[in-house]
């Protein structure tokens, strides 16, 4: 099983899965699709509805809001979420900067997983306190 | 259009400018779609005859995809291709629509032959040449210095193109790596059902496959367990085609009533065969849910673990591919994204997976989408490679509004490409309001252009279907969702009042409705 094998090497390492046993994420890669992006290919588009929760596996993305950049994601970053949990259109472009391999989450499936998940609920809530936090002190 | 070669073995090697491999429905429309646009290829196929993989599989000889006899729009109408999965689509009216009349009435999902028999006639009536018996061998690419295009190996000899279409299914048995798999069986090796009478059964997978196979073995297997590391989705949840379909849900119905089948989340440790066993494997599981390991006697093991893409060589050319079915990375237009001038139709065209909007994909992967791809694809290699200009019928403003209600209420192709094909109608600065047809929707959302709307219809997973316009106004895209109908009625005046309001935001002077 080396595309596995190799793909849970990857995610162990990531900070959003780092509390869970090695069952857990195993489950993890059955649970979220994995998908390739284009270099260039828009992945989340600002404005509309229906995207998804992304975990970057490899490959680099951009983001931007209203043609501004708001930050570059690489491997073990994610994107989508706020989106989700508000229940609202994206609210930015992300865009694959070198072709992308993620792990891919339908939005109508993200609570449950998250409920099912504490410990990587507790970890995206970390990350999104660190994004608040530097967009306190950046001022935006 | 006159091909080389005789008609039985037309298509010699040699130089042509688009050359299609495969005969299954992909293959046969992609070709039916590039002479409709005028565009010289040849057609080659290992095959003996049309139909892809219909010729052999589903296992249990009866389709998943349905074609109504009776529906609500007239046999032969393009209306009626809605409530048809399965014919594929012709102008002339001796080829369009030819499943049912094949069909013997015992059901609505046509029997494999049934099927085949369908895709025959439509090659025959159609005219759809090709070269059967001649297997595709190896890819070189020419150097541009060269001339640029293609040179395919094949058991007849070489032929050249400047562009390939690849439509040779997600067909090559695929079965994973892992301790013991070489004790199990693949799906395309199961033996005829009766041989499995009175043997405990394990499935290897969760999917249509597995499923499929514990439904059809239920008369005859003593126990069956299916296993996979992730739960089992059924379509009628996930309220898209991903997950297996009603028809074989059976098996979980017995599991849930403890009828003796179990359906399991458990990853495979390992398969081996019983000490002092009759023959018989010990096969260890375990669970994804808790951990907990498993030790279960069989005498079979099947690996219904999925088919990957037999693309030979390209990937050593340049095609990047992903995920364990090795599918192609491509664009929305199913080109290869690393290897230009190579597509792909068919069974493969679900590769390009669009916006996948609440997670409920495209029906690329199936007869009743690929057919509109294909259509959609050949267009494209015409306006690209052949400089064909693009139809583009004007319209009056006066008429917008109920031209895309009728869309909405007949379309097939955004019925069944749900979010995946749009048909855009944009403001042209020289000549007006204009018909620009039927496209990929993240083409027309990416590519940007003049003043525009784009109407598709969409799910959101709760089983309600209803209809999005995309504004394109000063390069801005704007969603806006038609409040869902029950009866997915999308013509009547409610509306028709809805999409005027929208279709205003980008056409200020529209004509106010009666």
């Amino acid at each position: 099983m080396i595309e596995r094998d190799e793909l849970l090497d990857a995610i162990s390492g990531f900070g959003l899965f780092a509390d869970l046993s090695a069952p857990q994420l195993e489950a993890i890669i059955h649970i979220f699709d994995e998908r390739m992006f284009a270099e260039g290919e828009t992945i989340v588009h600002q404005g509309l509805s229906g995207s998804g929760f992304f975990v970057i596996v490899d490959g680099e993305a951009l983001v931007e809001a209203d043609g501004r950049e708001l930050a570059r994601l690489g491997r073990g970053d994610f994107f989508g979420e706020v989106a989700i949990l508000l229940g609202v259109p994206a609210i930015a472009d992300v865009t694959a900067t070198r072709q992308m391999r993620c792990l891919v989450l339908p939005g109508p499936q993200v609570e449950s997983f998250l409920v099912s998940q504490p410990k990587v609920m507790f970890r995206m809530l970390q990350a999104q306190a660190r994004r608040l936090r530097a967009a306190n002190r950046s001022g935006t | 259009m006159t091909h080389r070669g005789d008609s039985s073995r037309p298509f010699p090697p040699g130089p042509y400018p688009v050359l299609v491999v495969g005969s299954g429905p992909g293959g046969l429309q992609v070709s039916y779609a590039l002479r409709r646009y005028g565009i010289e290829h040849a057609v080659i196929s290992e095959d003996p005859s049309p139909g892809g993989m219909f010729r052999r599989w589903p296992f249990f000889q009866r389709l998943l995809s349905w074609t109504k006899p009776h529906a609500p729009a007239p046999r032969g109408s393009r209306a009626y291709e809605r409530y048809d999965w399965n014919s594929l689509l012709a102008d002339e009216p001796e080829a369009r629509a030819l499943q049912p009349d094949l069909m013997d009435g015992s059901s609505y999902f046509p029997s494999r032959p049934e099927m085949e028999a369908n895709l025959a006639l439509f090659a025959d009536r159609a005219g759809i040449a090709v070269r059967y018996g001649c297997r595709w061998t190896g890819t070189r690419q020419v150097d541009a210095a060269d001339g640029g295009g293609f040179v395919l190996e094949t058991t007849d000899g070489e032929y050249r193109a400047g562009s390939l279409v690849i439509a040779v299914g997600v067909a090559q048995p695929f079965t994973p790596p892992g301790i013991g798999m070489e004790l199990t069986h693949h799906y395309a090796d199961v033996r005829p059902a009766e041989s499995y009478a009175g043997h405990r059964v394990l499935m290897l997978g969760k999917q249509n496959s597995g499923f499929e196979l514990a439904n059809g073995l239920l008369p005859w297997a003593r126990s069956i367990v299916l296993a996979s590391p992730s739960p089992a989705k059924f379509s009628v949840q996930t309220r898209s085609l991903a997950g297996v379909r009603a028809r074989y849900v059976q098996p979980f119905e017995d599991f849930v009533l403890g009828g003796g089948v179990a359906v399991l989340d458990a990853a495979l440790d390992r398969i081996e065969r019983t000490e002092g066993g009759d023959g018989s494997l010990t096969v260890r599981l375990r669970r994804t849910d808790n951990g907990e390991e498993l030790a279960i006697e069989m005498d079979d093991v099947i690996s219904a673990t999925g088919f990957t893409t037999p693309i030979l060589d390209l990937p050593d050319i340049g095609c990047s591919v992903s995920g364990r079915s090795r599918l192609p990375l491509v664009s929305s237009w199913w080109e290869s994204t690393t290897l230009p001038d190579v597509y792909f139709a068919g069974t493969i065209g679900q590769a390009a997976k669009g916006l996948v909007k609440h997670g409920v994909p495209a029906n690329s992967g199936a007869v009743h989408g690929g057919r509109y791809n294909a259509m959609v694809l050949a267009q494209r290699i015409a306006e690209t490679r052949f400089d064909v200009a693009p139809s583009r019928p004007a319209l009056a403003t006066s008429d917008l509004v109920s031209t895309i209600a009728s869309e909405l209420a007949e379309a097939p192709e955004l019925w069944h490409q749900r979010a995946y094909l749009a048909r855009v109608f944009t403001m042209d600065a020289a000549a007006g309001l204009v018909d620009d047809g039927v496209q990929p929707l993240t083409h027309y959302l990416d590519a940007g252009g003049p003043d525009a709307v784009a109407v598709t219809l969409e799910a959101d997973g709760t089983g309600a279907i209803y209809p999005v316009l995309y504004t394109r106004m000063a390069g801005e895209i704007r969603e806006r969702n038609l409040q869902p109908d029950p009866l997915l009625r999308y013509d009547g005046p409610d509306a028709r009042r809805e999409i005027w309001a929208i279709v205003r935001e980008a056409i200020p002077d529209l004509p106010a409705e009666a």
